[in-house]
């Protein structure tokens, strides 16, 4: 009797808190640095967000099909969100981006500015590592820095001016 | 009144996402708001369906959700082999080209 009075305000309460996990979520997609500092909005979004959406969804709708409909979505975003983000964090490290660390304060030009540094180092440090397939490697780089668009294309291009000449180490 | 709240929620979140699918700098930044966007509309078709009384529309939520990770995973495997696979792209020689041993 009491639990099902209290139940509507149960399942407004969980859709009020993914709502707000929700938007926070997209508005840290839209104010922090860089690339992998967003992957962190965007998780919470997928967790978050998702999770008590769902919750409350379940809790309105009671024990049926429907409900377990909704537990197998649930279950399905929360295992492949994961693997998307980090998919898409290993390939921008891959293609020449690296995280930005720089004390607080830092705006995204700033760390637009400070990156070059950072990926020459690494890129170097790559050259020297990666001598083996470098002839298999030659062949594609023209495909693989497509993949680097607007910022790194110039980061990493500036890069391997100063490396040993082989375009594709950064990518 | 609830899942319509909700609903709002989900169309403000969605409008941030896409200014940063806009004027993503990276291409990355893209891909992870579009993913975001993709995850947004997952729960919007389902609490559309709450909203119109008609809850089973949760069926296209799980279609749309194993598209959205399908669509990401095609686009970053373009990105990182210049291919998807197939005689067009040289994915299987950058893919070899990655592996330590083969040389």
């Amino acid at each position: 009797m009491s639990i099902d009075f209290f139940l509507p305000y149960l399942s407004g309460l969980s859709l009020a808190i993914g709502t707000l996990a929700l938007v926070v979520g997209s508005l840290g997609l839209i104010r922090l640095p860089d690339v992998f500092s967003r992957i962190h909005a965007v998780g919470m979004m997928d967790t978050a967000g998702v999770g008590f959406i769902v919750l409350g969804m379940m809790i309105h709708e009671g024990f049926s099909l429907i409900s377990v409909k909704l537990a197998a979505v649930a279950v399905f975003l929360f295992f492949t969100s994961p693997i998307a983000t980090h998919a898409v964090a290993q390939v921008a490290h891959k293609s020449g981006f690296s995280p930005v660390a720089t004390g607080a304060g830092t705006t995204a030009k700033k760390a637009a500015r400070k990156k070059p540094t950072k990926v020459k180092a690494r890129a170097g440090a790559k050259a020297t590592a990666k001598t083996k397939p470098a002839g298999k490697a030659q062949k594609t780089k023209t495909a693989k820095t497509v993949a680097t668009k607007k910022t790194a294309n110039k980061a990493v291009k500036k890069a391997n001016k100063k490396s040993t000449g082989r375009r594709d180490d950064a990518s | 009144m609830m899942f319509g709240l909700a609903l709002a929620g989900c169309g403000v979140a969605m409008i941030l996402a896409l200014i940063r699918a806009a004027k993503g700098p990276t291409a990355f930044d893209r891909v992870l708001a579009v993913n975001a966007i993709g995850t947004i509309i997952i729960l919007g078709v389902a609490l559309h369906g709450f909203v119109m009384e008609r809850p089973e529309f949760v069926d296209i939520s799980i279609l749309y959700a194993v598209l959205n990770f399908i669509g990401t995973f095609a686009i970053l495997k373009l990105f990182a082999t210049g291919g998807l696979g197939d005689r067009g792209g040289n994915a299987r020689i950058t893919a070899g080209s990655d592996k330590p041993k083969e040389g």
